[in-house]
């Protein structure tokens, strides 16, 4: 999906504004919303269109939170009850106005995905699972016996519509108004700024958080928007029909939810309304499944297990699958200019400075007082035997693991404590030794997502256009941009390890971190890498490269720090330090 | 002090099925890394089997016990190669999905083969229990407390001191490996699954005749002891062990002195607090994932 939007966007020309281009949907919109308010319904029919409207746009949280940002919400019937109550509780015993309520239901709603984020979203999706869970069972809890506030058991009845729309027939076409907006707004999201880092940080947590991407509040703000369309959707929900009671907001109905999600295609807004329409009708035409109590859930249980298994992509996905194979690939053509690299210049010769520093895994010293400075320009080589902590120092100068002791001083800031999103902003890029790409997007995306790193100076203020341009200049600047719109897997193993290079460059970094670039690589590809750097620190940008592969090393490196246990054995210009008899013992064994 | 002491009893015995099933969640996520969702559900399916055996076929206990034990057995068997067998290789994220559709699988089946009326399981005693100085302690509690006690023991033995624990272990640690030293590992993982089922579905029938034998049962006790895995360091067998039994502590004192219709929120609102102060738990847990 996310593939075939950017294809279809004119990137160079100025484009046209999208909405005026997604014009046959506004209008197949505006039909759906007359027929709703002018078509006759019997009560019945009223009633199902009602609920599957409303539904609707719960499950588009969900396709939020877990299609887009791979994170798991098992208490959407929560956040939903939270916006029916409020609109109930607030349109009955306070009397208040119907839109005010469903705001602050709504806001309420994202307050409490927000805070429930914030305090499971920095662990993993297991905890979060569980913690959702048990705040649905919580709010359960609470709707029953909180009588006082929620009336318990017996639900809030009589709840008011706002006076415009006092019919439900009317009430109900301003829900598929909302529908249509939500959806569209939805279906959008995963091509702005936000819903590309949600993206990234479902395919790879880490590389996302080394391009700049704050991990923790990506995740925070996906699980509270998914909460916000829960609490719209319930405060529509109880205007719809009125009434409101705790079984309506369930843990049963969080997997109703979920199914709903799954069923149709967690990766689209389309897969949304189909999953809701057909778990909504489907239950309808099997109305004596109902007759056994826990019978139609025990079959929404199975579908769960048999859709994971066999369609993972739900039906749109299966659908869009199909019709992707067909579809030949069109291509855009951007015109950009050559790739050009203005690294910072702020803290003088230095462009790293680390000293003392240090990584202990409990009694083990990977890292041990290892001091390195990196000149500014040229290329600055990290080698060492296999085990001698090379890439646990990167790992520690990128801020993946955090300094036991020591500091780490990047173009004149301190960096040793900083997340590595903030250390990506400050000016640090890197590769990885296993490459760690954004898997479900092509080429050109995972480099945009590189050239929005905060604090790139060279797109202006990030717009659509400058992004691809920079971008598409990293691509052509590794020699792949002809491929820009493939997506990741098609590439080989030499050619993904270049669009890493491609993504770390288009962020216009101070400093370039090179992980084992060569490992893997065959001799013509490490030529053409050898020849890569050469371009690369032509245009004055500092790279430190580990590598095993001497020939690359003593080529292309002026300078070479040699780690061996964890400390540092030999620091100095290139060819004295490979002839230092340590640095020869370390590598060959001594006599 | 004499009510304190007779709270303390019983949480340690309410605990103690917390610190089973956790110990069936912490086997199975060592195993596989995945966290089984369906875990409280082998304890609910074992107490209806109690019931089905013991109540309404009037088996003697102990072969009513054999054989809802074996049932147990062949669930989890069946439940490897039906939920987690098919997914081994995709993330963690389908997988706990697909536990988790099979938790409300078994939950509404079970709703669907019993009807929703919670269901009466007898004691294993006859003998209602002793008066102990103040304290009054609870046959059922008794026998919780020990079979507990002597899981524990089992365990360790069983990890430590047996070639198939050892290569249990080894399989958690390393999968590759494991199978590089000949370990049928797909074996290692069923011998998990059927061992974790059996545990969970211990609890289930030890806590049966305190509790009623329900269908939400599995829910709530399932949310106990991913609490207490959690409170006692996530994938720490010792650690849910503690987990269990401080849970179980916690929330009697809760239940008695602060609210009883609150009594399953307690578990949540200790979960949120470790989740905030201190998410590695009591014991520590292991590294996240290396670059």
């Amino acid at each position: 999906m996310s593939a075939s939007e950017n294809i279809s966007t004119p990137a160079v020309a100025r484009p046209t504004p999208s909405i005026v281009r997604h014009l046959p949907y506004f209008a197949a919109a505006a039909v759906a919303v007359f027929a709703a308010a002018t078509m006759t319904f019997d009560g019945y029919v009223l009633n199902i269109l009602m609920q599957a409207t409303t539904f609707a746009v719960a499950v588009f949280g969900l396709t939020i939170v877990l299609g887009l940002c791979g994170q798991i919400n098992l208490a959407q019937a929560a956040f939903f009850g939270f916006g029916a109550y409020v609109v109930g509780l607030g349109t009955t015993d306070y009397q208040m106005n119907f839109w005010i309520c469903l705001v602050a239901g709504s806001l309420l709603a994202l307050a409490a995905g927000a805070l429930l984020g914030m305090s499971t979203l920095k662990l993993g999706g297991h905890y979060l699972a569980m913690v959702t869970i048990s705040f649905q069972q919580i709010v359960t809890l609470i709707m029953i016996n909180a009588i006082w506030l929620t009336k318990g058991p017996d639900g809030v009845s009589r709840i008011g519509r706002p006076s415009l729309l006092q019919s439900q027939q009317a009430f109900l076409a301003f829900c598929v108004a909302a529908l249509a907006i939500i959806g569209y707004l939805v279906w959008h999201l995963p091509d702005t700024r936000l819903g590309r880092a949600m993206r990234a940080v479902r395919d790879n947590e880490l590389a996302a958080g080394v391009v700049g991407i704050d991990v923790v509040r990506t995740k925070i703000a996906a699980f509270a928007l998914s909460a916000l369309l829960g609490g719209m959707g319930g405060g529509l929900f109880a205007g719809g029909f009125a009434y409101v009671s705790p079984d309506q907001f369930s843990f049963a109905e969080s997997i109703v939810f979920l199914t709903m999600a799954l069923l149709g295609g967690v990766a689209s807004p389309i897969g949304a309304v189909i999953g809701t329409g057909l778990l909504i009708l489907i239950p309808e035409w099997l109305r004596f499944l109902k007759s056994v109590p826990g019978l139609y859930l025990a079959i929404y249980g199975l579908s769960v297990i048999l859709i994971i298994r066999f369609m993972p992509d739900g039906i749109w996905g299966f659908v869009t699958a199909g019709y992707d194979r067909l579809r030949p690939r069109q291509r855009i053509a951007i015109d950009a200019p050559p790739l050009q690299l203005s690294p910072a210049t702020v803290g003088g010769d230095i462009v790293l400075d680390v000293s003392q520093l240090s990584k202990h895994f409990g009694g083990l010293k990977a890292v041990d007082e290892v001091d390195m400075t990196v000149k500014r320009g040229g290329v600055h080589a990290l080698i060492g035997p296999n085990g001698s902590g090379k890439t646990t120092t990167l790992n520690v100068l990128s801020g993946l693991y955090n300094a036991t002791a020591g500091k780490v001083m990047l173009d004149g800031t301190d960096v040793t404590t900083m997340a590595p999103h903030l250390r990506a902003a400050a000016g640090l890029g890197r590769t990885f030794q296993n490459i760690r790409l954004f898997r479900s997007m092509t080429a050109l995306e995972n480099v945009v997502i590189g050239a929005e790193r905060p604090g790139n100076t060279l797109v202006g203020k990030g717009d659509a256009v400058a992004l691809n341009q920079r971008a598409m200049s990293a691509l052509n600047f590794v020699g792949l941009g002809p491929r820009a719109n493939e997506l990741i897997s098609s590439f080989s193993y030499g050619h993904q390890r270049l669009i890493e290079i491609a993504r770390a460059l288009a962020a216009n970094p101070t400093l370039l971190l090179l992980d084992e670039p060569a490992a893997g690589l065959n001799s013509s590809e490490k030529l053409e890498l050898h020849e890569l750097l050469k371009r690369i620190a032509a245009q004055g940008l500092t790279i430190l490269i580990i590598d095993h592969d001497m020939t690359l090393v003593s080529e292309a490196a002026q300078h070479i720090t040699v780690l061996n246990f964890g400390r540092r054995i030999a620091d100095g210009e290139s060819m004295a330090v490979l002839r230092h008899p340590d640095v020869v013992s370390a590598y060959l064994g001594t006599e | 002090m004499d009510q304190a002491l007779q709270l303390l009893f019983t949480g340690i015995g309410i605990g103690s099925v917390y610190a089973l099933v956790a110990l069936g969640f912490v086997l199975i996520f060592r195993a596989t890394n995945v966290v089984n969702f369906a875990q409280g559900e082998f304890s609910m399916v074992a107490a209806f089997l109690m019931v089905v055996f013991a109540v309404d076929l009037a088996l003697p206990y102990w072969l009513s016990f054999i054989l809802a034990l074996g049932g147990m057995a062949l669930l989890g068997a069946i439940f490897n190669l039906g939920v987690y067998y098919p997914l081994r290789h995709r993330t963690f994220l389908p997988v706990i999905i697909a536990t988790i559709g099979a938790s409300i699988l078994m939950a509404n089946g079970m709703l669907a083969i019993y009807g929703p009326a919670p269901q009466v399981l007898e004691g294993w005693f006859e003998t209602p229990g002793i008066q102990l100085g103040p304290v009054y302690l609870d046959s059922q509690y008794l026998l919780i407390i020990a079979v507990t006690l002597a899981l524990v023991v089992f365990n360790y033995w069983f990890f430590e001191h047996t070639m198939i624990g050892k290569k249990l272990q080894a399989t958690s640690q390393d999968k590759e490996m494991a199978s590089l030293l000949g370990i049928s590992v797909s074996a290692m993982i069923m011998i998990t699954f059927i061992y974790s089922a059996v545990l969970g579905g211990l609890a289930g029938i030890l806590v049966a005749p305190i509790l009623f034998v329900s269908i939400q049962m599995g829910a709530t006790i399932a949310l106990k002891a991913f609490a207490a895995t959690i409170i006692g360091g996530f994938g720490d067998v010792t650690g849910a062990i503690i987990g269990g039994v401080a849970l179980g502590i916690i929330e009697t004192f809760g239940a008695a002195y602060v609210s009883v219709p609150y009594k399953d929120a307690f578990a949540f609102m200790v979960l949120i607090l470790f989740l905030v102060f201190r998410p590695q738990g009591i014991f520590g847990e292991r590294v996240a994932e290396k670059a």
